[in-house]
């Protein structure tokens, strides 16, 4: 199976009323890829997100995740498949300790019944001391090690993106979903942030998709790019090519300068490293 | 008031240059503190506390009950005047003074109102006996009378505001302390009366109803003493300065105390508390089961009476000789049927609404308490739940002989202790397993942990499982307790007080549950002569909690951190930005 694409999309569409959020999309994600999907605000790239992760059902179309059509599952269906994902505005469980994020991360995994747990049973108990030991040790992979009774609403911003990759890695997907996950980070952070993506492809063969604003990001990150600009595909491949591509500068820089008058926000592509990245989308 | 006073110091900081001009807000301020009193001494009169409070006694041939809460009126007046009037003492007290005179005027102001208009068209209490009381029986020519005794009383006050910590503390603690012991007084003679020593000691201290004068003496210096010794604050020293070891060691013995206490507390004190006791320990019972439902799963569960009724009427049904009887049961193989039909109930009503959020769960479920409540008493049923009369002589869990300690509600008390032990164990079991974490996560953010495999429908549905098996459970053991199940018994209150106890514990505090059991079930029963003003004080109670403690009395510690001040952040830390804008 190593070779068949871990994510096909064909056609998919969502519409909210009159309009098209994501209009026939055909895409596909490569078995432990890292790819990126870009676009200017409100393209439909978190609400592909949403249609892949079982947020929104689709209207019209085709996802399959791993051969397997997941259009009709609900959300903890497809996490079980072997989904994660993180949030553009952190959704951390808030008034939970990191340590505790982290074990409702691996909920999934885990087997315990209320029964079983009322009794005490031994290997609720082992099991239970097996993920006390994996969270501590994700803990340590995002270098929050010992911080693990901090409130998850207490921890620095950066802390709190890295956690929400840990609760999602918790639950051992295959594929993870990482919407905007250097988004209000300084570039040092963002460096940072992109290493630790990297190492989660290379170290524990995850294929990831993100949803980026930060440029320089995605271009250093991708081995594929698809842009989106109003529900649509309107380019997609390596880097180097989407760079050139004449209609996502367009799409990025606004199509001609008569039909907008008003300075756009969208950040032009080389400005884009510095710009605060602009929310929705 | 609070508010007021709470906008108002900062100004006054501020406007340390215009000294005449913060005067005058001082001033003004005393001025709306005793017009305020005046309001509030009117509501204690014409909703009728004063007067009904009135025939009992809180030191016998002193003070009544109703003349107590205008006492504790006039003296916060003055005191809380005292401390907002400018200036040195003098002003404090002529402040105090000034708020007194405006708390009685206003009362003056009824009572000469009284004598010329009919206000009982509008507010029954505007009776002449209501007037009786203000104006020490002189009536319309005594109406001058509220107004100096509020003012003495407000000078009063306003002097406790100007006493020395210390002594200011004893003298309030003092005061409280006549009044909690007074009306505890019966509760506390009952015990007393075992023996004829101690008999002669209870009919020293304690009068037929409330305190003798000797024994409000005794009481006053009692509190006196205790503050200025301060013992509990010394043992409490000494054990902090006690090495790790022994300390734990103490805690032993401490506990087997406390159990001991616990189990013979209803003994001690006569029938009528041990029924009040038990009743407090079956609404610990249930507040645990809910606190799963509510406190750790966040479903706002207030259908919970409809589980109570199927397991009231499932053990009535199956253990009741009478007409309803329907296989004359043992109590004990009763109660696991209603346990478990009360969970299926719960199954069946909660599938199809689970899917609902938040508040609009609440009106759910509490049409369905409503829909259980109507039927229990309706005519559809009445031939095989007995309507309104219910199902009578309904035998108790233990047949013991009527003259043994166990006859009266002392055993359904250790059952549900026992029960309520039971079910507390459960409950932590489940709070710190894979399974409470679920709950506690679909409560902070159902999308996101429903994303993370959690099945929404089955977790939810095992809270509401078994927050309804415990309240069968509940049901079961009233039964019990009351001999008898009536449909009057299934009423709304059933759940709101369940819920109550939950939120004025402390949402998910297991201790939570049992200080507002307390609080909220105990002591209303207690005092049965508040029975007419009980959801009165509640409601005070409720806003209270929710102003001053919003966690509740013991709140868990989530909720404590919830409420915490984050303080990890930095306020100068760049990254904190984003953060806070991310959460909002």
């Amino acid at each position: 199976m190593a070779d068949s694409p871990l994510v096909v999309a064909q056609g998919v569409t969502k519409r909210f009323g009159g309009l098209i959020a994501v209009n026939k999309l055909d895409f596909t994600l490569e078995q432990g890829a890292i790819a990126s999907v870009i676009g200017p605000n409100g393209a439909g790239k978190t609400t592909f997100f949403n249609c892949i992760a079982g947020f929104y059902k689709i209207d019209d179309g085709e996802i399959t995740f791993d051969g397997q059509s997941i259009k009709a599952l609900r959300r903890d269906q497809i996490s079980r498949l072997g989904i994660g994902r993180t949030y553009q505005n952190i959704r951390l469980f808030a008034n939970m300790t990191a340590m505790e994020n982290l074990l409702v991360g691996q909920h999934q995994n885990l087997h315990a019944s209320w029964i079983g747990a009322v009794i005490g049973l031994g290997s609720v108990r082992r099991e239970e001391k097996l993920a006390h030991d994996e969270a501590r040790r994700l803990l340590r992979y995002i270098g929050l090690q010992g911080r693990g009774d901090t409130l998850a609403s207490n921890l620095p911003y950066g802390d709190q993106r890295r956690l929400e990759v840990a609760r999602a890695l918790a639950a051992k997907p295959r594929l993870l979903l990482l919407d905007e996950p250097t988004a209000g980070m300084n570039p040092a952070e963002q460096g940072q942030m992109t290493d630790f993506v990297r190492r989660l492809r290379d170290e524990l063969g995850i294929t990831i998709l993100l949803i980026e604003h930060a440029m320089r990001v995605v271009m250093g990150i991708s081995e594929k790019i698809t842009v989106l600009d109003h529900g649509e595909k309107i380019a997609e491949g390596p880097p180097e090519v989407i760079q050139s591509d004449p209609r996502v500068i367009e799409a990025y820089l606004g199509r001609g300068s008569t039909s907008d008058p008003a300075p756009s926000p969208r950040p032009a592509l080389a400005a884009a490293d510095a710009a605060p990245p602009p929310s929705g989308g | 008031m609070t508010a007021a006073t709470m906008s108002a110091t900062p100004e006054e900081a501020e406007d340390g240059l215009s000294a005449p001009d913060s005067r005058a807000r001082s001033w003004r301020q005393v001025i709306r503190l005793g017009l305020i009193g005046g309001v509030v001494g009117l509501f204690l009169c014409l909703v009728g506390i004063v007067p009904t409070f009135d025939p009992r006694a809180l030191v016998a041939g002193l003070i009544s009950l109703g003349e107590t809460a205008l006492v504790g009126l006039g003296l916060t007046v003055g005191y809380l005047a005292a401390t907002r009037a400018p200036g040195g003492q003098p002003q404090a007290l002529a402040g105090a003074a000034l708020a007194g005179v405006l708390t009685g005027a206003l009362l003056s102001l009824l009572v000469v109102l009284g004598s010329v208009l009919d206000l009982r068209a509008v507010a029954i209490f505007a009776s002449p006996a209501t007037y009786a009381i203000l104006t020490f029986k002189l009536g319309t020519a005594g109406a001058w009378i509220p107004t100096v005794e509020m003012a003495i009383l407000g000078a009063l006050g306003g002097g406790v505001a100007l006493l020395p910590g210390r002594l200011r503390r004893a003298v309030i603690a003092s005061l409280v302390g006549l009044v909690v012991i007074g009306l505890f007084a019966s509760l506390i003679r009952t015990p007393l009366r075992t023996n004829p020593v101690s008999d002669a000691i209870g009919r020293f201290l304690f009068a037929q109803e409330g305190l003798t004068l000797p024994g409000a003496v005794v009481t006053v210096i009692a509190v006196v003493a205790w503050q200025l010794l301060r013992p509990a604050s010394r043992v409490r020293r000494r054990l902090a300065a006690l090495p790790e070891q022994r300390r734990r060691t103490l805690t032993v013995p401490a506990l087997i105390l406390g159990i001991l206490f616990v189990l013979w507390l209803p003994q001690g004190v006569g029938n009528f508390f041990a029924f009040v006791v038990a009743t407090v320990t079956l609404y610990v019972l249930m507040g645990f089961g809910l606190n799963i439902t509510l406190g750790l799963a966040g479903l706002l569960d207030l259908g919970f009476v409809a589980f109570f009724a199927v397991g009231a009427y499932t053990v009535g049904l199956l253990t009741a000789p009478g007409e309803f009887g329907i296989a004359h049961w043992s109590f004990w193989a009763a109660v696991p049927v209603a346990i478990i039909l009360a969970m299926l109930f719960g199954a069946f009503l909660g599938l199809p609404i689970l899917g609902i959020r938040g508040d609009y769960l609440a009106i759910a479920t509490l049409g369905f308490g409503e829909i259980i409540r109507q039927l229990a008493g309706s005519d559809l049923l009445k031939g095989l739940l007995g309507g309104p009369r219910g199902i009578t002589s309904v035998p108790k869990p233990i047949e013991v002989p009527p003259d043994s300690f166990l006859a009266g509600p002392l055993q359904i008390y250790y059952i549900a202790l026992v029960c309520a032990v039971i079910v507390a164990f459960i409950a932590i079991r489940l709070r710190d397993s894979r399974i409470g974490r679920a709950w506690v996560a679909i409560r902070e953010d159902e999308d996101v942990a429903e994303a993370l495999g959690i099945n929404l429908v089955q977790t939810k549905l095992l809270a509401y499982m078994l927050g309804a098996a415990f309240a069968g459970l509940g049901g079961a053991l009233f039964v019990g307790l009351q001999g008898a199940i009536i449909s009057s018994s299934i009423n709304l209150f059933v759940s709101i007080n369940v819920a109550a106890i939950i939120i004025v514990g402390g949402m998910g505090s297991i201790p939570g549950v049992v200080v507002g059991s307390i609080f909220l079930i105990g002591i209303p029963e207690l005092f049965r002569e508040f029975s007419e003003y009980r959801f009165l004080f509640y409601g005070v109670a409720l806003m209270a909690m929710m102003i001053y403690r919003p966690g509740g009395l013991l709140p868990s510690t989530i909720a404590k951190r919830e409420l915490h001040v984050p303080d990890a952040v930095e306020p100068g830390d760049p990254s904190a930005v984003p953060a806070a804008a991310v959460q909002a």
